[in-house]
């Protein structure tokens, strides 16, 4: 495998200003509003989120389904108006001309939950590989060929596939497409949404370990977006927790899985089956914890950090050891800071 | 079966003793045809379920888990015909080879079933509550009127609230969890002896997926039903069941207690699956 394909097309858009260490995105006050539709009024489904991720590395973004994690990753990729700050390789991409925005694509890419629905299925696999170079033309046509072995190398298909259609492809082996099409431009960021979900504990397994050796060897960085917590920690470096279109909590995987928060994330890790029978059982017997907090009071008064943001204008989100943060809104009644470790 | 597998039910799980079986399957095979094709999915398997007993069969995608399942109920895959051999016995009565009227008496009656997505199994022009009012009217001879007041118990039963209005509503105005709710709801409308679930939780969030598993188990301990739980991860399989099969294309490779399995696995297969299991690990001392 030649390496040197990534740095082929990697040249970095330049911004007056622009420092080595931004990270490759940085999102600020992110916010999607889906407009009134009839009986029901406007909903805020991504509200005030930050999000920094760093060159080569992986942002995990967990909820449930409704928490606005992958309106998140859409507007981030400019898919959804949103408002708010979203700025790829030191680049503000809202408010970017279509064209302008259009440049920008290669640099960001995605791969979606389902390889079924996301690969045309009256396309061979190297007119599918080929399309993205055709489009963004970072290699010359006559190198059309060479890039889509090259590519289908690197996500551990053999070259003889290049003339089959999907249907002709385990679930596995279609995810894998989809990770050389999102690949081929040679991107500087990818969302992954979900993109192991729908496949066998095994197979999840291999996409994973791939995605992992592939961010090493090109240096591409994630926000893999996941319900599930167990697969987001053996791909991401850091964890951002969603409920309610809101960021309630994010640090290191490490920590926020060891020393968790907010009651959210409490909640996420427990539910989160474990291969022992015993434990299982244990915890299926066990009272459901309430996990609508949507209901939770808004604290009058003292947060549960101790703070009075009413008076004295400080923000919801508390920072504590090693850039772990978690946020006071959503905290049921009665529920301590320290209560969460039980 | 393994050949010789010693491998006994562990504490107090129910007898395999073929008196006690409510299923009994012996020898099935499943062959598709189509396109001039014959393709084996299952090659002769053997198992039981007792009565009020939990079982889970695990594997992967193409193992035959699924097919498993619905050869028991005698449902046939879609655009294609397949050729079934063997013995499925059923609360002593043969199964192979009943017509589909006979098997649609059985299904819904005495076999309830949930399968994994809970949109497509739910019709859409429907509401919820004529979908159930329909299986007891059909299956038990109801009246309408108290047909809907059983869907409001049932409703009731498997948690939504305001059953009596939400028995109104159409699929789509039901989350993905609360859609699968309504399936168990009607797949035990009829108290049927033997609850059939094939990855009942796999699109679900992890919190949604808790729910609906301490929902089945609930469900089995009021109706008193057998369980069949299909699916490929044994995170799932741990705390819901008493025995476990293992298929792997088209074969039971290990069964035996659900705790003798995750423990002490036989089979690399096995192991392979239980150790795939993604899970969250903590550094020592936490």
């Amino acid at each position: 495998m030649s390496v040197p394909i990534s740095q082929q097309h990697r040249v970095p858009p330049v911004e007056a200003g622009q420092s080595d260490s931004e990270p490759v995105l940085m999102v600020r006050d992110l916010g999607v509003t889906f407009p009134a539709r009839r009986g029901h009024s406007a909903v805020a489904a991504v509200d005030v989120v930050d999000l920094d991720i760093p060159a080569g590395t992986t942002l995990g973004l967990v909820g449930e389904s409704g928490s606005g994690k992958t309106t998140t990753g859409r507007a981030i990729l400019q898919l959804l108006p949103s408002s708010g700050s979203v700025r790829l390789l030191g680049r503000e991409l809202g408010g970017m001309r279509p064209g302008e925005l259009r440049g920008m694509r290669r640099h960001m890419q995605f791969v979606l939950q389902n390889p079924y629905s996301s690969l045309h299925p009256r396309m061979t696999v190297e007119g599918i590989l080929a399309e993205p170079l055709r489009v963004h033309r970072t290699v010359p046509a006559s190198g059309i060929d060479a890039r889509v072995d090259e590519l289908l190398d690197l996500v551990g298909l053999d070259a003889e596939v290049r003339r089959r259609y999907p249907h002709e492809f385990s679930g596995g082996q279609r995810q894998r497409i989809v990770i050389a099409r999102a690949l081929a431009v040679d991107p500087d960021f990818v969302v992954c949404d979900e993109p192991v979900s729908a496949l066998d504990v095994r197979i999840q397994a291999q996409i994973v370990e791939l995605l992992t050796s592939l961010q090493q060897r090109l240096g591409v960085s994630y926000l893999f977006i996941a319900h599930d917590l167990a697969v987001v920690q053996q791909i991401a470096d850091r964890v951002a927790v969603m409920y309610a279109g809101r960021i309630v909590e994010l640090g290191d995987v490490a920590d926020v899985y060891a020393r968790p928060r907010h009651p959210y994330t409490r909640i996420l890790l427990d539910a989160v089956p474990v291969p022992d029978p015993d434990v299982q059982r244990a915890r299926l017997a066990a009272p459901p914890v309430q996990a609508d907090l949507r209901s939770a009071p808004e604290p009058e008064g003292e947060c549960v950090f101790g703070r009075n943001h009413r008076e004295d204008g400080s923000p919801e989100w508390h920072l504590f050891d090693g850039g772990h943060g978690a946020s006071c809104r959503y905290w049921p009644a009665g529920v301590r800071p320290d209560d969460t470790r039980a | 079966m393994m050949s010789g597998d010693p491998v006994l039910p562990k504490d107090d799980a129910p007898v395999e003793g073929e008196a006690a079986a409510l299923l009994r399957v012996r020898g099935l095979t499943a062959t598709f045809e189509g396109h001039g094709h014959r393709v084996p999915a299952l090659r002769g398997i053997d198992f039981e379920v007792g009565r009020a007993e939990s079982v889970g069969f695990v594997g992967e995608s193409g193992s035959g888990k699924s097919v498993t399942a619905r050869s028991v109920l005698g449902l046939e895959p879609e655009g294609s015909t397949i050729e079934r051999t063997g013995s499925v016995l059923f609360n002593g009565r043969e199964l192979l080879g009943l017509s589909d009227k006979q098997m649609q008496d059985i299904r819904g009656r005495q076999v309830g079933m949930v399968f994994q997505d809970p949109m497509t199994s739910l019709n859409p022009v429907l509401t919820i509550g004529d979908q159930i009012d329909d299986m007891l009217r059909r299956h038990r001879g109801w009246s309408r009127r108290a047909a809907r007041s059983r869907t409001v118990e049932l409703l009731d039963l498997v948690g939504i609230r305001e059953p009596a209005q939400r028995a109104n509503d159409h699929p789509h105005q039901f989350s993905g969890g609360m859609r699968q709710r309504v399936l168990i709801a009607v797949a035990v409308s009829c108290e049927p002896e033997l609850l059939i679930a094939d990855e009942p939780t796999t699109a679900l969030d992890v919190t949604v997926q808790a729910q609906i598993l301490r929902l089945l188990i609930r469900l089995r301990e009021e109706l008193g039903m057998s369980l069949m739980l299909i699916t490929h991860d044994f995170g799932v399989i741990a705390g819901m069941v008493d025995r476990v099969y293992v298929m792997y294309r088209g074969e039971v490779v290990e069964s035996g207690s659900v705790d003798a399995i995750m423990h002490s696995p036989r089979e690399d297969y096995t192991k392979a699956l239980i150790q795939a299991v993604p899970r969250i690990e903590l550094p020592e001392g936490t």
